[in-house]
C-alpha cells in the first residue's frame, strides 16, 4: 500500500496565502479533502489532501509556489479520549518519534494523519497491533 | 593565447621603465593642463621633475571621489573640450554623478584592453557574447562592446533585464558568452531551469564574464555550476575606463591588473601608508596613458591584495586578489567591523540556501540577513527550515563574530535588481 501522499506550501506570515492557493487549486480543478497548517516558531506550512496530487503538485510549482510532497500515514482510531495515545504509544514504544501530528474525525471516524522518519517499519508496528492504516484511495472517499 | 603578447608577456623591468617613463610624463601633463592638480602639486611640495623612480608616486597627492565631485562637470578635463569624444558618468548615492571623459584614444585604448581581456580568458572571433550590462552613460555595457567588436565576437547588445528575451537571444543565436553581474547571473540560471530548460543541453554558454559587484568564491562557483560555464572575474571602475582593468586569465586566480597603463599600490585605507606585495589594503590607482582625464593615486576604495608569484599564463603583469569589499562598505555593528562580501560567502556556502539575500540594519544595531532558501530545499518539513535557520546564524556568527537574525523567505520572494544589486539597506537609527 502507497503511503497517503500531501502536499506542503511554504507558508509566509501572510494571511492571504492559504486563499491565494485554494484559489489556485479551484483553477485546476482540484478538490481539497483537508486541509491542515502546521506552525513552527514563525514558519507556516500548510498541507492539503487533494484529489489530484500529480497535477495540483504540477501546476502550484508553475504557479511560485515553493510546495512539497509528504508522505504521511492515516491511522483510523477510535473517537474517543486516548486514541492519540495508543498510536503514540505504539511508537514510542519502538522509539520512533513523531515529527507531526493532525487529527479529524469525519461521519464519526476518526482518522490521524502521522509524519514519521520510518514510514515502513511504523506501518508494520500499527498493522500488527490491529489498527486499520486507509489507503489513499480511501481517504479521498471518506 | 595573448591578444599583445609582447606588452602582456613584457619582462617586469622593461614594465617598470615604460611605467615611469609615462608616470612623468602624466604628471608633467596635469601639472601644466588641470589646475586643479597644478595646485594640488604645489600643496605636496612635488614638481614633476622630482618623480626620478616608480617609489616616488608616493609623494604625489591622492585624488578622492570627493575630488571628483568637486570638480563636477569638466574642472579635471586635460584636453580642449573639442577633443573629447565621449561622455560617461559614474552615479553615487547621493547628488551629482561624477563625469568620466575620454578621448578618441582613450575610446580605443580601452576597448585594446578588453581584448587584452577577452583574449585572455579563451575568447575568439568564433565567439557570440550577450553583453547584459547596462548600456547608456554607465561604462559597464559599451566599453567591453567595443573591446569584443575588436576580437571579433558577434556582439549582441541585449542591455539588462528581461530574461525572457535574454533567454530567446541565447537559443536563437547560440550565445557563447555573457557579461552580467553575479546577481543577475544567478537570477538568470533560476529563471533558465524555472523553464524546464538544461542550460549543459539547450544552450550554447561556454564562459561567463562576471562583474560590476564584488563577490565571493562561493558565487563564482553557485553561477558555474547552475550554468555549466567558466565564470571570469572583470574589475574596472568607470573613473579608469570602466571593465578591463583587471581580469581573471584562464587560470582564475587573481586577476592581471594592466600596469603598463596603470600604476597600482595597496595603501592602508586608515593612515594612507602603502603596504607590501600580500597585505590587504585598498588599491590605488593612477591612471598612465588616459589623455582626456587622466587621474593621480585615485582611491578607489576597493579592498584588496596583490599577488606577487609569477602566473602560469606567462602574463607579467601583476594579479589582484579577488576585491573583498568596498572601504566604504564597511558595516560597524556593535562595535564589530564587517563586509557584507563575508555574509555573502557564509550563504553562498550553504547548498540549501538560494542566491539572493539581503542585509538590513535597523533599530539600534540590529542585523537582520534575509536570504530565499532554494526551491530543492524545502522538503515540507517545518522543522527542517528550523534546523536550517539556526545553521545559517551559526555559520555567519562564526563568521562575522556577530549574532544576526535570519530571516528565511521562499525562492523568488525577495527583490531582484537587474543593474547593480543593492544588498544593503541601513535604516539604523544611531
Ligand atoms: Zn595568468
Amino acid at each position: 500500500m502507497k503511503p497517503v501522499q500531501l502536499l506542503a506550501v511554504f507558508a509566509e506570515n501572510k494571511p492571504d496565502q492559504l486563499a491565494r492557493v485554494t484559489r489556485q487549486l479551484a483553477d485546476a480543478g482540484v478538490n481539497i479533502h483537508w486541509v491542515g497548517i502546521a506552525d513552527v516558531q514563525k514558519f507556516g506550512v500548510i498541507r492539503f489532501l487533494v484529489d489530484k496530487t500529480d497535477l495540483a503538485f504540477e501546476w502550484l510549482k508553475q504557479h511560485d509556489v515553493t510546495v512539497s510532497r509528504v508522505e504521511v500515514l492515516a491511522v483510523e482510531v477510535e473517537d474517543r479520549p486516548g486514541g492519540l495515545h495508543q498510536v503514540a504509544a505504539i511508537l514510542a514504544g519502538d522509539s520512533i518519534s513523531l515529527a507531526n501530528v493532525s487529527g479529524f474525525v469525519f461521519n464519526h471516524r476518526a482518522i490521524l494523519l502521522l509524519e514519521v522518519p520510518e514510514l515502513e517499519r511504523a506501518r508494520r508496528l500499527l498493522t500488527d497491533r490491529g489498527l486499520h492504516l486507509l489507503s489513499e484511495e480511501e481517504m479521498l472517499s471518506l | 593565447m595573448y591578444w599583445q603578447a609582447e606588452i602582456e608577456t613584457m619582462p617586469r623591468p622593461e614594465l617598470e621603465a615604460l611605467q615611469l617613463r609615462r608616470l612623468q610624463e602624466v604628471v608633467r601633463r596635469v601639472a601644466t593642463t588641470v589646475p586643479f592638480y597644478r595646485q594640488a602639486l604645489a600643496e605636496a611640495g612635488v614638481s614633476p621633475d622630482d618623480i626620478r623612480s616608480l617609489a616616488d608616486a608616493r609623494r604625489l597627492p591622492f585624488t578622492t571621489n570627493a575630488d571628483l565631485r568637486a570638480n563636477y562637470p569638466d574642472g579635471l578635463l586635460a584636453i580642449p573640450r573639442q577633443q573629447v569624444t565621449r561622455l560617461h558618468t559614474s552615479s553615487g548615492t547621493t547628488g551629482k554623478p561624477k563625469a568620466l571623459f575620454f578621448s578618441r584614444r582613450d575610446v580605443d585604448q580601452a576597448a585594446e584592453l578588453i581584448a587584452r581581456c577577452l583574449v585572455m580568458t579563451g575568447c575568439t572571433a568564433e565567439d557570440v557574447l550577450q553583453n547584459m550590462m547596462t548600456y547608456g552613460l554607465f561604462t559597464g555595457a559599451l566599453v567591453l562592446h567595443y573591446g569584443a567588436e575588436k576580437v571579433g565576437m558577434l556582439v549582441i547588445p541585449a542591455g539588462p533585464g528581461n530574461s525572457e528575451r535574454q533567454l530567446m537571444l541565447m537559443q536563437d543565436f547560440r550565445t557563447t558568452v555573457f557579461h552580467t553581474t553575479p546577481s543577475y547571473a544567478l537570477y538568470l540560471a533560476e529563471f533558465i531551469r524555472k523553464r524546464g530548460l538544461d542550460p549543459r543541453k539547450d544552450l550554447a554558454l561556454r564562459k561567463g564574464l562576471v562583474g560590476a559587484e564584488a563577490h565571493s568564491e562561493e558565487t563564482r562557483r553557485k553561477i558555474e555550476e547552475a550554468l555549466g560555464i567558466d565564470a571570469y572575474n572583470s574589475y574596472g571602475l568607470s573613473e579608469m575606463n570602466g571593465p578591463g582593468v583587471a581580469f581573471e586569465c584562464e587560470h582564475k586566480s587573481g586577476l592581471h591588473l594592466w600596469e603598463d597603463q596603470y600604476l597600482l599600490e595597496i595603501i592602508d585605507p586608515v593612515t594612507g601608508v602603502p603596504l607590501a606585495d600580500g597585505e590587504r589594503g585598498e588599491l590605488v590607482l593612477t591612471s598612465l596613458t588616459r589623455e582626456a582625464m587622466p587621474l593621480l593615486r585615485y582611491r578607489t576604495r576597493d579592498l584588496t591584495s596583490v599577488i606577487p608569484a609569477p602566473c602560469p599564463c606567462g602574463r607579467t603583469h601583476r594579479r589582484l586578489a579577488r576585491i573583498t569589499g568596498r572601504s566604504d562598505d564597511m558595516l560597524v555593528v556593535r562595535g564589530v567591523n564587517l563586509y557584507p562580501q563575508q555574509i555573502e560567502r557564509v550563504l553562498m556556502s550553504i547548498p540549501e540556501l538560494g542566491s539572493n539575500y539581503l542585509i538590513h540594519l535597523r533599530g539600534l544595531d540590529e542585523l537582520t540577513v534575509k536570504v530565499e532558501f532554494a526551491a530543492s530545499g524545502f522538503d515540507g518539513r517545518v522543522e527542517n527550515l528550523v534546523r536550517l535557520e539556526e545553521r545559517v546564524v551559526e555559520k555567519l556568527r562564526a563568521e562575522i563574530l556577530v549574532k544576526p537574525k535570519v530571516e528565511l523567505s521562499a525562492p523568488g520572494t525577495l527583490p531582484v535588481s537587474e543593474g547593480k544589486a543593492k544588498r544593503v539597506v541601513d535604516e539604523r537609527v544611531l
